[in-house]
């Protein structure tokens, strides 16, 4: 098998405040390959949005190996992640177009490109006709697509996705999964996707990481075996019902 | 602009010159003295009254309201700045100007006067460090409200604090200056007046005292509308220039 993209051997992080340390991950140990898309699902707080944010480089880790980026598939840590959250963080006071420029904007890239790349992203994520409104002139999913756009402007090899259709309704969720699967088929980005719902976890995933509740470990890396291009019809199909049963045993939910 | 903003603009119209017919009718029905409430037409008519030096007067506390307030918005947004750029200086000061902002501002004025003499530039003086807490105060925490996961977008990105502060701080916190802009102009009239009650030689405020002296009611309360007027225009000015700068949806308030 070729050199995985992103490599964490026993990766470990504890958080300290002044009262207590917090074992937020405890040996984490993935391997993801470049062009996966990963679902990451676990009981809440368990360190899963701790976990992006080490790959983001924005915390520390304080045991194991890091290692993201390949020979075939470099990776520079201050340009190539891109960020999406429940909720859209877009800035009010920017129009939708300004918005997806940011990310652009901070890496000193050059505009008039970007301009154009933030309008095909906005035409892929059908926003279209909206570059010139207003965050507030846009529904929540609306917004959360410009957001998506947003982490895909300056082209980053990584993307990372909090529970990113968190905050959405259940028909507005689903529509945006199915677009999601597109735009990582098209893009063939990195992705890796935190998530509540298990069943979004399955439909999107190449695999799962299944984690357990605080300290973090991984309960299961799980392959998921179904076709590459998915529709709604899989979630129906009879593996797709396994995948899920086991998933909410690990968590015992069942 | 749209029918509803007309309708709106007609409506306040409206109910401003009902008001002021409202006075007119109460002290004419009521038949009340002229040295207890003059008609509004009394009142504006001692505007033709030259020795009451109307401009010399209005100008001078238009200069105390608008230098003081101008003054404090500059330095109580610049103040806001520091204190959101070093968190040390935020730890140490920010308790000091909560309590300073204790004191009663208008108590301080007799003070300002002892040291730097009654005149244009003490009321300045006055009015500044009336308007400059709220503005600051508001400043500062509209700064501090940024959402940590978009520090964090910007961080994964290594942007700098300079960026994060120029194009997420800034504009985010600019709702938050109008809105302690906003609050400051009725501080800044009242604190330019007061200056002005306390010792002077000119000023609308000065004015009204002398007049009351005289039991010219129709000048004083010719006096208190001008400035009001200025007021107003203060006021109008912060609302146009929010309505430039701050879309819609981000306005405080
Ligand atoms: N900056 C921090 N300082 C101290 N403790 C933290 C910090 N961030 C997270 N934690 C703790 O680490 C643990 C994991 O948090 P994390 O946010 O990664 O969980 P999560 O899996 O994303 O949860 P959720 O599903 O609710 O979003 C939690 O117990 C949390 O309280
Ligand atoms: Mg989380």
């Amino acid at each position: 098998m070729a050199e995985s993209f992103i490599s964490l051997t026993d990766v470990r992080k504890v958080y300290r405040t002044r009262r207590e340390e917090i074992e937020a991950i405890q040996n984490i140990s993935i391997e993801v390959q470049a062009g996966e898309l990963v679902s990451i699902v676990g009981p809440s707080g368990c360190g899963k949005s701790t976990l992006l944010k080490i790959l983001a480089g924005l915390h520390p880790h304080d045991g194991g190996e890091v290692r993201i980026g390949s020979a075939a598939e470099p990776f520079d840590p201050s340009r190539d992640v891109g960020m999406v959250f429940q909720q859209p963080l877009l800035l009010k006071w920017r129009r939708i177009l300004e918005n997806v420029l940011l990310p652009a904007e901070i890496l000193g890239l050059p505009m008039k490109q970007s301009r154009e790349r933030a309008r095909d992203l906005l035409a892929m994520v059908g926003l279209a006709g909206f570059e010139t409104n207003y965050p507030y002139q846009l529904s929540g999913g609306m917004q959360q697509r410009a957001a998506i756009a947003r982490a895909l402007v300056h082209d980053p090899k990584l993307i990372l996705m909090d529970e990113p259709f968190g905050a959405l309704d259940a028909l507005t969720r689903e529509k945006m999964n199915l677009e999601l699967m597109q735009i990582w088929r098209e893009s063939r980005k990195t992705i890796l996707f935190v998530t509540h719902g298990i069943q979004e976890a399955v439909f999107l995933g190449s695999h799962v990481a299944v984690m357990t509740a605080r300290p973090a470990r991984l309960a299961e890396y799980m392959t998921i075996d179904l076709p590459e291009k998915r529709d709604l019809a899989i979630k129906t199909q009879e593996n797709f019902g396994e995948y899920t049963r086991r998933i909410y045993k690990l968590l015992d939910m069942d | 602009m749209t029918a509803a903003t007309w309708r709106k603009i007609a409506i306040a119209t409206a109910v401003h010159i009902a008001f002021v017919a409202f006075w007119w009718l109460a002290v004419i029905l009521g038949d009340v003295p002229e040295y207890i409430l003059p008609t509004p037409w009394l009142a504006l008519k001692t505007l033709g009254e030259p020795n009451f030096n109307w401009v010399f007067h209005f100008t001078a506390t238009a200069q105390e309201i608008f230098g003081g307030y101008i003054l404090a918005v500059v330095v109580g947004v610049a103040f806001a700045m520091f204190f959101t750029w070093s968190a040390r200086l935020d730890a140490a000061l920010m308790p000091l100007l909560v309590t300073l902002n204790m004191i009663p501002k208008v108590a301080m004025a007799p003070l300002f006067i002892v040291w730097l003499r009654f005149g244009i530039q003490t009321n300045i003086v006055i009015t500044f460090t009336i308007c400059f807490f709220p503005i600051l105060l508001n400043t500062a925490r509209g700064l501090r409200e940024v959402e940590p996961d978009l520090l964090d977008l910007v961080r994964a990105l290594n942007g700098s604090r300079w960026q994060i502060f120029s194009k997420i701080q800034l504009p985010g916190a600019l709702p938050y200056v109008f809105s302690g802009m906003k609050v400051a102009t009725v501080l800044a009239v009242a604190g330019a007046i007061v200056g002005e009650f306390i010792q002077s030689d000119r000023g609308l405020g000065w004015f009204m005292l002398v007049t009351q002296e005289a039991l010219n009611t129709d000048a004083m309360v010719m006096a208190l509308m001008l400035v009001t007027l200025i007021g107003v225009v203060l006021y109008g000015s912060v609302i146009l220039l929010e309505r430039i700068f701050v879309v819609q949806d981000a306005r405080v308030e």
